[in-house]
């Protein structure tokens, strides 16, 4: 049996973020598990740049991005092992992870966490009909065996699904030859960054298809077409409006789900909305020591985002370690409307620092108000342009103010166009 | 090549034929025009073994549904293949449909059918807590259960490879010639002789037939569609439940799997290509709705695949095994739609018979009838991991994430009697890439394994042979 203070979950940006924190805060007992050959998790296929302008105020590739965060880790020799899978994490915080050269390992860990990652939505889950043809694959498949493996998954592709994953990859396989007919997006909108779809889709003259999706794929063997409609507001095919496409491949980027199986099994609390865990501000879930950030927590549009939300989680599992944690009194957060959801979902009013509330809106706005009420009575009001479904938005909360809250106070926050 | 039989198709019938003549010193060719066996309705169907009232008494159906049913469980403890008897029920949803249940506990009492019980509502309610408030009652059939198909397909086949079968992939059979001694079966690219055929080709048993002028198989397939959904309500069910059968089959089931999952289906639709596997939207919602009268809190939400599958269906209406008309060293093992799964074991018995009544055949000394259980790292416990990874580390590298599948199995599926040769392959063997994602992390790795296992470029590695490649050259 290892013991460790704090055993992480995931090498990827939000377990290197918080473990670095951690190490920060005073923990020098540490160890990142990650079930990649390499630590960087997915950024190391994000070939594309645009990651780090928030974080480290320039354009940076994902292997670059990941890169600063594997160098630090070198730098403070925090302890990590690679091709490693977390198998199980018990109720009193043991971590089962299984390698090829340590065999079954047993960690006892003060402190755990969580930070997973997420997964694509497969075609299973859509229902689409038709064939079981080879060439229906996820986006971020696709672009692992172009950008990693150096093969092209196909030539005359359709996309389905306007998230950022689909759009980046619409610009990969046309930069590598392949003609890239359309993409469907079943919304009215697409979920992908508002840069993305200039840069990826307009400047390649690659059409987008709103409020449209495939009903059908055709071919035996290989995919050979796929039948796209309209729908309707309901979401439903409107009839007559069937076109076909002639493809070799359906890329799917029809949506992400954090990877919550350890969580799950562990007994954790989960949000019905984010499929994350139910956190405070330090990010730590209902089960005494276990943490979760990055995509695991809730699915994030931009990576310097998970960077700064991992950190929060590494100092909170940092204090958790060094008896910091102030003992807890806690409001909890209510989304109302248009706000589908808020992170964290309850605050220590005890917290002696600032709180930012990120949340994520159910439609698009321009000009709206975003309002935060606490027990019902307004507290703050602030104007925003525009908010959008694919751009994750967050209110700050001064510590001033979070002192004038009792325990079991409730906080909403709603947008008024 | 000369073999003394030439078995065509490796579904569940043909991989058991071969197997059970593979106890005699008679050489044996298991042909299969795919890269793998279980690859056309036994790989796509309803997963039950039936306890055997629905087929009239006195039919071919009726005794071999009866006797397989009795066989299935110690046959697939000898396989190591997954058998759970569960019991089935036929549910009644109104007074008119208690008389049925009560003319199928009739019938299956004729047919032998052992243990058969009507339950009143509340009996029901209590073995059944999901179904539906308006459900009357149901025929409830102990010996009823649920197998993985596929596995009992591979484990059958890989058993009768062990024992001197030869397993003989993508040879599609074009022309069947016969010199009044034996046959020579060829396909586009090369060819055999046998002294007798065993036709067992599924849908196509119609068409192999007819290569020796016999034109008396009528088949149809009759597709069927089917959802499958996520482990987290595969305790919905408790039992498979029947609604009241129709003309067309057995209706839409609703039934645990034997992995813990839950599959509701099948439609019954009869078309015409024969490799026609395509869902429909349409058709899939149908198939919820109808569920939905067993199992109201069904919805699409867990749905995680959904699939098609063709019965061989035949107007004959009964199994048809029998010696050719046309050729009395020629066997057709025809018709073979519900319950062919379930008689599969005694389809094997009886057929064996007929063989050795053409040919002379001697028990072996050595032949073994066992299949050893595959590692499954996933059901062991952690002393028993520690030990295996310990003996060989390929076992400590997870490749599928979401059923815990590791490189060891994979390796393992690759490297077995008559192995897997594509994704799909390794997916039935192992069940990687058959979990929540289905696929979409461990799909390029278990490319990766294939290719270098196969030595092979991973360009050449297909999703279940012929066309169905994957990757097309190199990026720039």
């Amino acid at each position: 049996m290892l013991n460790y203070d704090i055993v992480v979950i995931g090498g990827g940006p939000a377990g290197m973020a918080a473990a670095l924190k951690a190490k920060e805060c005073g923990v020098d007992s540490i160890l990142i598990l990650e079930r990649a050959e390499t630590l960087g998790g997915i950024l190391e296929q994000c070939i594309h740049t645009g990651f780090g302008l928030q974080y480290f105020g320039e354009e940076l590739s994902g292997p670059e991005y990941a890169d600063r965060f594997i160098q630090q880790v070198f730098r403070q020799k925090i302890e990590y092992k690679t091709d490693t899978m977390a198998l199980q994490v018990t109720e009193d915080n043991k971590v089962y992870a299984v390698n090829k050269t340590d065999g079954l390992l047993e960690i006892q860990a003060k402190a755990v966490i969580l930070a997973m990652g997420c997964r694509e939505r497969p075609r299973g889950a859509l229902n689409i009909a038709g064939t079981r043809a080879s060439g229906v694959m996820s986006a971020g498949t696709a672009q692992k065996y172009v950008n990693i493996d150096g093969y092209m998954p196909g030539k005359k592709v359709v996309i389905l699904g306007s998230g950022d994953i689909g759009l980046i990859m619409a610009r990969r396989m046309t930069l590598e030859g392949a003609k890239v007919e359309c993409v469907c997006e079943l919304m009215p909108y697409s979920s992908g960054l508002t840069r993305n779809i200039v840069q990826c889709l307009d400047d390649f003259n690659i059409p987008l298809y709103l409020s449209t999706t495939v009903i059908d794929i055709k071919g035996k063997d290989r995919v050979t077409g796929v039948t796209i409609a309209s729908v309707d507001e309901n979401r439903r095919p409107i009839p007559g409006t069937e076109r076909d496409i002639e493809c070799d491949t359906l890329l799917l980027s029809v949506g992400l789900i954090p990877e919550n199986e350890l969580t799950k099994n562990v007994g954790i609390s989960l949000d019905r909305v984010t499929s994350g865990a139910i956190v405070d501000e330090y990010r730590e879930t209902d089960h005494k020591g276990v943490f979760a950030c990055g995509n695991v927590l809730h699915v994030h549009d931009l990576v310097d985002f998970v960077t700064q939300e991992s950190q929060i989680a590494g100092e909170g599992a940092a204090k958790y370690v060094l008896g910091q944690k102030a003992e807890a009194e806690y409001i909890t957060t209510k989304g109302v409307g248009a706000v589908r959801y808020i992170v964290p979902q309850k605050v220590n009013i005890k917290n002696e620092g600032d709180v930012k509330l990120f949340f994520r809106v159910g439609s698009s706005f321009k000009n709206a108000t975003v309002k935060v009420s606490y027990n019902g009575q307004e507290i703050i009001s602030r104007k925003r342009p525009r908010l959008a479904p694919g751009e994750m938005e967050n209110v700050l909360i001064k510590n001033d103010m979070l002192k004038s809250f009792s325990k079991d106070g409730v906080i909403e926050i709603t947008v008024e166009a | 090549m000369n073999y003394d039989v030439a078995v065509v198709g490796a579904g569940v019938v043909g991989s058991l034929i071969a197997r059970e003549l593979s106890r005699y010193n008679i050489k044996v060719a298991l042909l299969e025009k795919c890269n793998d066996m279980a690859m056309g309705t036994s790989k796509a169907n309803s997963a039950i073994v039936h306890a055997g009232f629905d087929a009239k008494p006195g039919t071919l159906k009726a005794k071999l549904n009866v006797e397989g049913t009795a066989l299935m469980p110690e046959l697939c403890k000898t396989l190591s293949v997954p058998f759970k008897p569960v019991g089935s029920l036929v549910v009644a949803f109104s007074d008119e449909e208690m008389e049925t249940v009560k003319e199928l506990l009739e019938r299956g009492v004729a047919n032998g059918v052992p243990g058969l019980e009507i339950y009143d509502q509340a009996k029901l309610r209590e073995v059944e807590p999901a179904i539906s408030d308006e459900a009357k009652g149901a025929l409830w059939a102990p010996s009823a259960g649920i197998v993985c198909p596929y596995e009992l397909t591979i484990a059958a086949a890989e058993n009768a490879v062990v024992n001197g079968t030869e397993f003989i992939r993508n040879f599609a059979v074009e022309a069947i010639d016969y010199d009044g001694n034996e046959f020579t079966i060829k396909s586009a690219d090369s060819s055999i002789k046998a002294k007798t055929v065993i036709n067992a080709a599924g849908v196509y048993c119609d068409e192999i037939a007819a290569l020796i002028g016999d034109n008396s198989i009528h088949t149809v397939p009759r597709k069927g569609e089917y959802m499958l959904c996520d482990k987290s309500i595969g305790g919905l069910a408790k039992h498979t439940i029947f609604q009241c059968p129709s003309k067309m089959g057995k209706g839409i089931l609703v039934t645990p799997t034997v992995d813990g999952n839950l599959l509701i289906g099948p439609s019954a639709l009869d078309i015409e290509d024969k490799d026609d596997v395509s869902t429909t939207a349409g058709t899939l919602a149908q198939v919820l709705e109808t569920a939905k009268k067993s199992v109201p809190v069904l919805t699409t939400r867990e749905v995680i695949t959904s699939f098609a599958g063709l019965r061989a269906h035949c107007d004959r209406d009964d199994f048809i095994i029998e010696k050719s008309e046309k050729n009395d060293k020629f066997i057709n093992v025809a018709g073979i739609e519900s319950p062919g799964l379930s008689s599969a074991p005694a389809i094997a018995l009886y057929v064996k018979d007929i063989v050795l009544g053409i040919i002379d055949g001697e028990e072996k000394a050595d032949f073994n009838p066992v299949r050893e259980e595959p590692v499954r790292f996933r059901h062991m416990s952690n002393e028993e991991r520690k030990a295996l990874i310990a003996k060989n580390p390929a076992y400590g590298r997870i490749i599928c994430r979401c059923e815990t599948i590791t490189e060891g199995e994979i390796l393992d599926a690759i490297h077995a009697p008559a192995g897997a040769r594509d994704v799909d392959g390794v997916k039935r063997r192992t069940r990687a890439g058959m979990g929540r994602c289905q696929g979409g992390f461990c799909g390029s790795k278990v490319v990766e394994l294939l290719a270098r296992e196969l030595g092979v470029e991973i360009n050449q590695i297909t999703k279940f042979g012929g066309d169905s490649k994957i990757l097309y050259e190199r990026t720039k």
